[in-house]
């Protein structure tokens, strides 16, 4: 390569410096993990307490966008609104009805990694926010 | 030189395939989706109003009001107002039916309006973005997800079922349903046969305030309550002569 000892290092410091931001956030002290606030009471959905997630945690946490797609689509499109999870349980596909009902407190679950994320989800400008966690509506 | 340009195109190409798979791999778990097996289902939805019996435009209030506040529609006044169901003079609901003389009993008597779910919908023939769709049964329905706010539908929907958000609607509900989503500034709504009702088993909310005077059923099913109704009432449409096949029929 033509001025390969130069180029090289040129570029390793170009991109040192680009993603600076995040390493420097990352090594600082203040740096910290998410905390989103778990729901506490256990909820009940076709005549039965559940107190678990639909889907393993990990799984949600990374990809709950796409399950939300896949279910206004399916309900919408397909008028098909019962969806059967990975474990065999039933669930509603309805993001006021069925997600909100345990994660009620849209301030300590939802905007708390939507903010340290920088995601802006317009969600909530239709679906209503369970009352009393919120002054939002 | 040409070897190099087919590297770059292998590359490239193959690159693109990678990108693909990843992308389709990202789908959710093993998940199946079904619909409620108690579900309402028809061929042809169909709702008959028995005009008849709305002699009083007081008796109407609480069927408008049972829709409205099922669905979170906001009450607004003036030019901007939203509404699914309302109600009008013989005139205004028939306008192409040519008789000035109206017998008195009909002329200060009031029509419930709302959509009519065409067999031959314009709205959904104009819409561009593919938000406004015929779905089980006939029924028209809107994605508000996808509606860019264009009002195409609005100015093609030829009996005004269709309102327009011209602001955010959540100051201008009084009581809010928590289990229904409201609407956001920039979208059209309308009546949509309460299909997630339906869905559920249950028959629309104005039907169920009407006290039999709103019936609602399968338009292909000779032994249905509309098919019955039908056979033995004189009925009307709005604006037949369009082609649009209004599913709304007026028992006079």
């Amino acid at each position: 390569m033509f001025n390969a000892k130069y180029v090289i290092p040129g570029i390793i410091v170009f991109a040192g410096l680009f993603t600076a931001p995040f390493w420097i956030n990352m090594l600082s002290p203040k740096h910290e993990k998410v905390v989103v606030e778990l729901p506490a009471h256990p909820v009940t959905f076709f005549g039965e307490e559940r107190s678990q997630c639909i889907e393993p945690r990990e799984w949600m946490a990374a990809n709950h966008m796409e399950l939300l797609i896949e279910w206004r689509d399916s309900a919408l499109r397909e008028n098909k609104r019962i969806y059967t999870a990975t474990d065999g349980k039933k669930w509603e596909t309805s993001l006021q009805n069925t997600c909100m009902a345990c994660h009620s407190n849209k301030t300590e679950f939802c905007d708390k990694c939507h903010d340290a994320n920088s995601v802006n989800p317009y969600c909530w400008d239709c679906h209503v926010i369970p009352q009393g966690n919120n002054n939002e509506f | 030189m040409n070897s190099s340009r087919r590297y770059f195109l292998k590359v490239a190409s193959l690159s693109t395939f990678a990108l693909a798979a990843g992308a389709a791999g990202t789908k959710a778990a093993g998940a199946e989706y079904e619909a409620y097996p108690e579900g309402l289902k028809a061929k042809r939805w169909a709702m008959v109003i028995d005009t008849r019996r709305f002699q009083n435009p007081e008796s109407m209030r609480p069927i408008i009001e049972a829709c409205h506040k099922a669905h979170n529609v906001p009450t607004i006044p003036g030019p901007k107002e939203v509404k699914w169901i309302w109600d009008d003079t013989f005139e205004h609901a028939f306008a192409d039916d040519p008789s000035p003389l109206l017998p008195r009993g009909i002329e200060e008597r009031r029509f419930f309006l709302m959509c009519n779910h065409c067999t031959n919908p314009s709205c959904v023939r104009v819409c561009p973005a593919g938000a406004t769709y015929t779905t089980q049964g006939g029924l028209v329905a809107i994605d508000y997800h996808r509606c860019v706010g264009c009002r195409f539908c609005m100015a093609a929907c030829p009996y005004g079922s269709r309102s327009f958000n011209f602001q955010d609607p959540r100051p201008f509900i009084k009581e809010l349903n928590a289990a229904y989503p409201t609407r956001m500034r920039g979208v059209v709504e309308k009546c949509t046969f309460c299909a997630e009702r339906l869905e559920k088993g249950l028959m629309p909310a104005c039907v169920e305030a009407s006290n039999g005077a709103i019936l609602f059923g399968d338009l292909n099913d000779p032994d249905s309550v509309v098919r019955q109704a039908l056979a033995r009432n004189f009925s009307i449409r709005r604006k037949p002569s369009l082609g649009t096949d209004p599913g709304v029929y007026y028992i006079i």
